[in-house]
């Protein structure tokens, strides 16, 4: 997109901001078009998506940047400051703390993007259903979403791992589970004032069923700000992550997990600082480029702000 | 093509009971063209809901094109191709992610019809909107083009009824008057039947043969709009709303009765 | 007649946008004495930032400028903040168009009226509450007494407005900026609310400019009338010659309203001509 909008000659401009588009591709890369041009204006969110686009970058391209073996262990470098040959110093078991952060974040993404594919729409749909049905749909619902919020998400997490076994996978899931209540919250709270909207009672007049309505018509109104919420928590799910992982409940050795790396650390951390701090140092920017990067957008989708 | 026998529409419980509809009935015919006039509260726009079947929660019998219909149940396909409506906001009344060929569309799509993309070229037609707006989001459409193209919206399923709620009332007037003509123009050529509810006495006259006055929920007044336009309606709550829509006239306005 | 009470010449409003600059008042000029002028015009004509141009009102990021903009010897543009508030509720009022967003909900009717005294003249408590029900009564409110204790969701929106115009009223100022003050009410409470206020102007001999879109309420309720079209003054009329309007925007303006009594088929369309924007 960044691409798009810096290298535009004037013939792709005009495409993009042009009064009559030709098409319904056209429209939307307009919108979108314009839409960037919000978001690029706040630096600040900018700084949030390189950060975010780094991430990507670099666990995409993991094996290529990374120096050493994440995994493999060499006893005659333990320890070793940071050096030319170890960037980021080596840890007790002489492993490279520079292609450990690398290929962690694999694992950071990982968690990430699976907890936002699980919880969000599990949100929006119970949301969305609450708010458009009402009545005793909503009640069933609202109730049972109030039970997942009365617990507190480390806790809940923590009782899940312990039931289901430790393990990054049950980790996620544990995550998810506890972190969908707000969003159907916000998706139901949205619902509320779209469905008194007239458009919503001009689709009915047409004949459409409640889900042609809900799927076609509400939902991608409560997505944008779904979206911002999701991008928001994004550092407080790494951080659940790190902190199941720093307590052993999460992705286990010899995995590169950010957490568990700072929970074997702490124990060097008088002596050796590299090993807790660089990759505290590295869940701080990640959390913190989502964190600009959701307020960013929340500027440019936030419905309330108009079009 | 309307048959409403007393219509009463009543919201909420207890305390908070309002009785908005009270024993409303009149019948209106194949073609022509209808008002209901009165002023904020007078229940006008509820008859309407009730007729289409956003309110729920009324009585009385009410048929429309030989069908019966029940408050409640949900209303077969046929109805919804008989009967649309355009709503007052054109701010509120297109979806604000769509684009113009998305809103002409869905319906198409909702009840199967064929050929969608040269029914969406002749309801723009028919509403004076050329090609180049159909692929617009309404952000990029002024008030009067989104009102046509809410307009073009009831069209596409090729109705029999056209239930108008204070079509112009958002637009200047300038606007209402292209809008106006649009409908006058739209009902000669299609042969519809208008349902116009408005609290401008002019308009309603404007477009409707016949029109029933209401306050407070009950229908006070029928009178035909050129016994309007002779300034002889027999009510006086009829003859005061008449008044007022002339403009200010200091002395007159000492003589206006309170109708609570 | 002597000295104007308010001397505007040469008004312009603008607003840098990502498209570029708009201009939404144009070089706008006009006097004002103890009269009513009404600025007509349709949405986006300019009217609104006009009047609010003359209280500095401006949103940002809004540029005005003026040649002069004067209010009784005052200079609007160039006066000091702290003059400006002095004189804004105090001997300039304004009055909005719907009440529910002007009036705080959580303070009762009559509080809001005493504090608005308050801030303008130096008055005891109870002395602010009696001129409060005087001027409740002035805007014919029937049982002042209650209205005063009332919160502002107890009340109706005819009811509001009064209650704002007496709010506005009550310092006695020289000059009253109403924008559409009554375009959120029915027709009949609408002249109900005018007549009061046409009333209390003239009982005091202020001057007020009336902003509406409404022509024919302009015509039939101000003495003067400017007729706005894109940010630039089209016409300047004395409301009783408004038959008599010789620019093709205001004829057009006229023509295009449908009449109870003249139910000819097809109302004729305003053609707008780039030519009247210079």
């Amino acid at each position: 997109m960044s691409d798009l909008a810096s290298s535009s000659g004037s013939g792709l401009k005009a495409w993009l901001t042009s009064e009559n588009p030709g098409s319904h591709l056209q429209a939307s890369c307009s919108r979108a078009y314009y839409a960037w041009l919000d978001f690029a204006a706040n630096r600040l969110a900018l700084l949030g998506l390189i950060i975010v686009g780094l991430l990507i970058a670099v666990a995409a391209f993991a094996p290529l940047l990374a120096t050493a073996s994440p995994i493999a262990p060499d006893l005659t470098q333990r320890l070793l400051p940071p050096s030319a040959d170890y960037w980021f110093g080596t840890d007790e078991l002489g492993r490279d703390i520079y292609s450990r952060i690398v290929y962690g974040t694999r694992l950071t993404l990982y968690v990430v993007v699976l907890v936002a594919v699980i919880a969000a729409p599990v949100g929006l749909l119970v949301g969305t259903s609450a708010g458009y049905f009402g009545g005793w749909v909503d009640k069933i619902l609202m109730r049972i979403t109030d039970i997942f919020l009365a617990f507190p998400r480390l806790i809940l997490a923590l009782a899940f791992v312990a039931a289901l076994g430790p393990g990054i996978e049950n980790a996620i899931f544990a995550i998810a589970i506890t972190s969908w209540p707000p969003y159907a919250r916000i998706a139901r709270a949205e619902t509320l004032t779209i469905r008194r909207a007239d458009y919503i009672a001009a689709i009915r007049l047409q004949g459409a069923s409640s889900w042609r309505v809900i799927w076609g018509h509400v939902v991608p109104l409560c997505t944008s700000s779904i979206i911002v919420r999701v991008t928001l928590d994004m550092a407080g799910i790494i951080l659940t992550a790190a902190g199941l992982g720093f307590l052993g409940l999460g992705a286990q050795p010899p995995l590169p997990e950010w957490g568990a790396m700072i929970s074997s650390g702490r124990k060097f951390l008088l002596d050796q600082w590299w090993l807790a701090s660089i990759p505290g140092i590295a869940i701080f920017i990640v959390s913190l480029g989502f964190n600009l990067l959701g307020d960013g957008l929340r500027d440019v989708l936030d419905p309330k702000s108009g079009d | 093509m309307i048959d409403i026998q007393n219509l009463n529409v009543v919201f909420g419980s207890g305390a908070d009971r309002v009785h908005a509809v009270k024993n409303v009935s009149c019948r209106i015919a194949g073609g022509e063209s209808f008002g209901l006039v009165g002023e904020s509260g007078s229940g006008k726009s509820t008859v309407l809901r009730a007729l289409c079947g956003l309110a729920t929660g009324w009585d009385g019998e009410v048929t429309i094109d030989g069908e019966a219909l029940e408050a409640g149940a949900r209303r077969s396909d046929a109805f919804y191709k008989t009967v649309q409506m355009v709503f007052q906001d054109p701010y509120g009344s297109l979806h604000p992610r769509h684009t113009v060929n998305r809103i002409l569309s869905e319906p198409i799509a909702i009840q199967g019809l064929d050929n969608p993309g040269s029914r969406i070229d002749e309801a723009l037609q028919q509403v004076g909107l050329g090609e180049g707006f159909r692929f617009r989001f309404p952000h990029q459409l002024s008030g009067g083009q989104r009102q046509r193209v809410a307009i073009a919206r009831a069209l596409i399923l090729k109705p029999k009824i056209l239930l108008l709620d204070e079509p112009t009332s958002a637009l200047d007037v300038s606007v209402q008057a292209e809008v106006l003509n649009l409908l006058m123009r739209l009902r000669e050529e299609l042969s519809l039947t208008f349902v116009l509810v408005s609290h401008d006495l002019a308009v309603v006259s404007h477009i409707c043969d016949r029109i029933a006055v209401m306050r407070n929920g009950e229908v006070v007044e029928e009178v035909t709009a050129d016994d309007l336009a002779r300034g002889q309606p027999a009510d006086r709550y009829t003859r005061q709303l008449l008044l007022a829509s002339k403009g200010y006239d200091r002395a007159a306005i000492d003589q206006f009765e309170d109708f609570g | 007649m002597s000295e104007p009470l308010l001397s505007v010449r040469d008004l312009s409003v603008s607003f840098d946008t990502r498209k570029g600059v708009v201009e939404a008042v144009r070089g706008v000029s006009f006097d004002l004495g103890r009269e009513k002028l009404g600025i007509v015009g349709e949405s986006g004509s300019g009217k609104s930032q006009t009047g609010r141009a003359l209280l500095r009102l401006t949103p940002p990021p809004g540029r005005v400028s003026a040649k002069t903009m004067t209010f009784d010897g005052i200079d609007l543009l160039g006066a000091p903040d702290r003059q400006l508030r002095d004189l804004r509720g105090g001997r300039i009022s304004m009055v909005m168009q719907d009440p529910k967003y002007s009036l705080n909900p959580v303070m009762t009717v009559g509080r809001q009226i005493r504090e608005a005294y308050r801030a303008h003249t130096k008055v005891s408590k109870s002395g602010a509450k009696t001129k409060s029900l005087e001027m409740l009564e002035a805007v014919r409110i029937r049982d002042p007494e209650r209205v005063y204790r009332a919160y502002p969701h107890e009340v109706s929106g005819g009811m509001g407005q009064r209650i704002m115009i007496a709010m506005m009223l009550i310092t006695d100022p020289d000059l009253l900026i109403a924008d559409e003050p009554t375009s959120a009410l029915d027709v009949t409470v609408q002249l109900q609310v005018l007549a009061i206020l046409d009333d209390l102007v003239s009982q005091r001999g202020m001057g007020l400019i009336f902003i509406s879109h409404d022509l024919n309420l302009v015509a039939s309720f101000c003495d003067r009338i400017l007729v706005m079209y894109g940010g630039q003054v089209m016409e300047e009329l004395v409301a009783a010659e408004l038959h008599n309007a010789q620019h093709p925007y205001t004829r057009g303006l006229l023509e295009c309203l449908p009449q109870v009594d003249s139910r000819d088929k097809d109302l004729p369309v305003l053609t707008r001509d780039p030519g009247w924007l210079l």
